[in-house]
């Protein structure tokens, strides 16, 4: 496609602005968390790392990270477990009822988090009798969890096709040593890619976690939630959130890295 | 034939939902042929070499492989390789590790693997790309890496669907032609399907046409030219004339007609009027508006005519084939 100048400009300025919205006050965050001035006083006067040392000090926010880490690795080796199963059972088999279940597993990633965390919290307390804490988090966060996984995995098993694995039989290996040698080395980069992308969603989730996190447990997110209106502690919640930021890029740009990867070299 | 089987397939047969892909087919394949499928899409050869690979099993029906019953076996209990239509190398392996692959699988040990991976490279001409990814490869490299990865486990029979099919013409007819040349030289069994007539005719020693799940005819190359049993064989095997003369449906190849301005050239002669004639390259194609009243096809002209003249068409009785 072609297009004439005024509209490539126009179109790269309006991109500039989109990109700008987004990202300047996220670089504000973390330029911030260097600001000498307590109340963020801007441009800063000067740089410091104190409020790093604070908020590395901080037991609340050592605690919070890790219930974060947990919580994240926890609902990301379900979500890895079960929606590879899915994915394979969906993708390798036909049965009735095929596309619902596919439907089922996707829709959660667009239920209002308020809905599912609610919903959660009723089931977990009301009907099951539990008492919220690290398992509810680690339920709530693997029902979104799931669907990452799931795409990555259907996606990719989809393109494989089955000829890689009947190639593999015929050539004498049975079932086992085929996912073991085959399937299993051309779904991985997938694998970790949606288990990346779980763990940065469960990382920075706050709905679905405020109702099944119960009061002994804060992740990350909970903890700036409820540190935020509390004006000597901004240094340190801008801190959190500064890490939040850097932290959130790592895995996105490492699964898009990895998709880019498999996009080329998958199959031919 | 006096070579002995190594494939008979009795009875058998695979439906898809209402379609019968396969219907009631008996086949005998003798060791070291090379056996072509040869049919339109959907005339149930590909699923015919899916059930003697196993990887469809049949409705009823069985497959003798050496005289044992391997219908209901697995693929990977199975002395047969299949060469696939996309190659399905697998892409993760460098060259040497796709070829080794099934010799791996059975426990032969990583010497003598890789000694007998570098012998097959070589028999396909490969050497110097063992290190080389699939996707490194051109199309008709990958082809012969393929065949290397089947070949080098030395199975009883091997099996290829329409392995030709993604390469350009030159590079098509070369692999034919070496193909034949390989086969001939490690003595297995081919069983080779396409459904390009061309193909079959150049590369096999015995042909078997289907349509519509069953076999219409097995024969020689040169029999199924000659002689073909149906009207469907002698339309999708070479060109054939329909011709109603003397009260009998005969036809004729084209090119076993003579066109000509007056002189007949065999003992049987039909008058006509030249339509059009088109140029194909190796041939002319010459369309004649018969006498008889229908269109005859000849690529056998004995002098220049122009557009619009008599001429007489003319072919010996003895090429004539009548189709029930």
């Amino acid at each position: 496609m072609t297009i004439s100048r005024q509209a490539r400009y126009a179109l790269m300025s309006l991109m500039g602005i989109g990109l700008a919205f987004i990202y300047i006050p996220l670089t504000v965050v973390v330029i911030n968390s260097f600001n000498v001035s307590k109340t963020f006083s801007w441009p800063p006067t000067s740089f410091t790392t104190l409020w790093w040392a604070k908020a590395i000090e901080n037991t609340g926010v050592r605690e919070a990270l890790k219930w974060s880490v947990l919580a994240g690795l926890s609902a990301t080796a379900i979500a890895l477990l079960l929606g590879t199963t899915l994915a394979f059972a969906v993708s390798r088999y036909s049965f009735f009822g095929r596309e619902i279940i596919s439907l089922l597993v996707v829709l959660p990633i667009s239920l209002p988090g308020v809905v599912t965390g609610i919903a959660l919290n009723n089931a977990f307390t009301k009907q099951l009798g539990m008492s919220t804490g690290l398992l509810t988090v680690v339920i709530g966060h693997a029902t979104f969890c799931i669907v990452i996984v799931y795409n990555n995995a259907i996606a990719r098993l989809r393109r494989m096709g089955t000829s890689l694995q009947e190639a593999s039989m015929d050539l004498g290996a049975n079932g086992i040593t085929t996912f073991r040698l085959i399937t299993l080395p051309n779904l991985a980069s997938a694998l970790f890619a949606g288990g990346l992308l779980a763990f940065g969603l469960s990382f920075d989730e706050i709905v679905v976690t405020t109702f099944t996190a119960g009061p002994g447990i804060q992740t990350l997110p909970i903890w700036i939630y409820n540190n935020l209106f509390r004006p000597n502690q901004a240094p340190i919640v801008n801190v959190v959130a500064a890490t939040l930021v850097v932290l959130s890029i790592v895995p996105i740009y490492l699964s898009q890295r990895l998709s880019q990867d498999s996009t080329s070299g998958g199959r031919f | 034939m006096t070579k002995p089987v190594i494939i008979a397939i009795r009875g058998l047969s695979r439906a898809f939902g209402e379609v019968r892909a396969v219907n009631a087919v008996d086949l005998d394949i003798f060791e070291g042929e090379f056996i072509t499928l040869l049919g339109p899409s959907g005339s149930g050869k590909t699923t015919v070499l899916r059930m003697i690979a196993g990887f469809e099993k049949p409705d009823s029906g069985t497959i003798l492989l050496g005289g044992k019953d391997v219908s209901q076996l697995p693929p990977y209990d199975r002395d047969v390789n299949t060469v696939f239509q996309d190659y399905a190398l697998f892409p993760h392996m460098n060259v040497i590790s796709n070829i080794e692959y099934g010799l791996r699988v059975k426990g032969v040990d990583k010497s003598d693997r890789r000694a007998r991976a570098m012998q097959a490279l070589q028999q396909v001409r490969l050497e110097g790309y063992e290190s080389r990814k699939p996707a490194q490869l051109s199309g008709g490299q990958r082809q012969r890496v393929a065949l290397a990865r089947a070949l080098v486990n030395r199975p009883s029979v091997l099996l290829l669907d329409e392995p030709l099919g993604a390469l350009d013409l030159k590079l098509r007819e070369q692999m034919q032609i070496e193909l034949k040349e390989l086969q001939r030289a490690v003595g297995i069994t081919f069983i080779f399907v396409t459904h390009d007539q061309e193909e079959a005719l150049t590369m096999s020693d015995r042909i078997v046409v289907f349509n519509h799940g069953r076999i219409e005819q097995i024969g020689t190359p040169r029999e199924i030219y000659d002689n073909p049993q149906s009207s469907f064989v002698s339309e999708f095997v070479g060109q054939t004339n329909k011709i109603e003369i003397e009260g009998k449906k005969i036809n004729v190849r084209p090119e076993f007609i003579v066109v000509s301005k007056s002189t007949s050239y065999g003992n049987r002669s039909v008058q006509g009027v030249l339509r059009d004639a088109i140029f194909v390259g190796a041939t002319t194609r010459y369309l004649v508006d018969s006498s008889l009243g229908n269109t005859i096809i000849s690529t056998n002209p004995r002098e220049a005519i122009a557009i619009g003249e008599t001429v007489t068409l003319s072919w010996d009785k003895e090429k004539e084939f009548l189709i029930q």
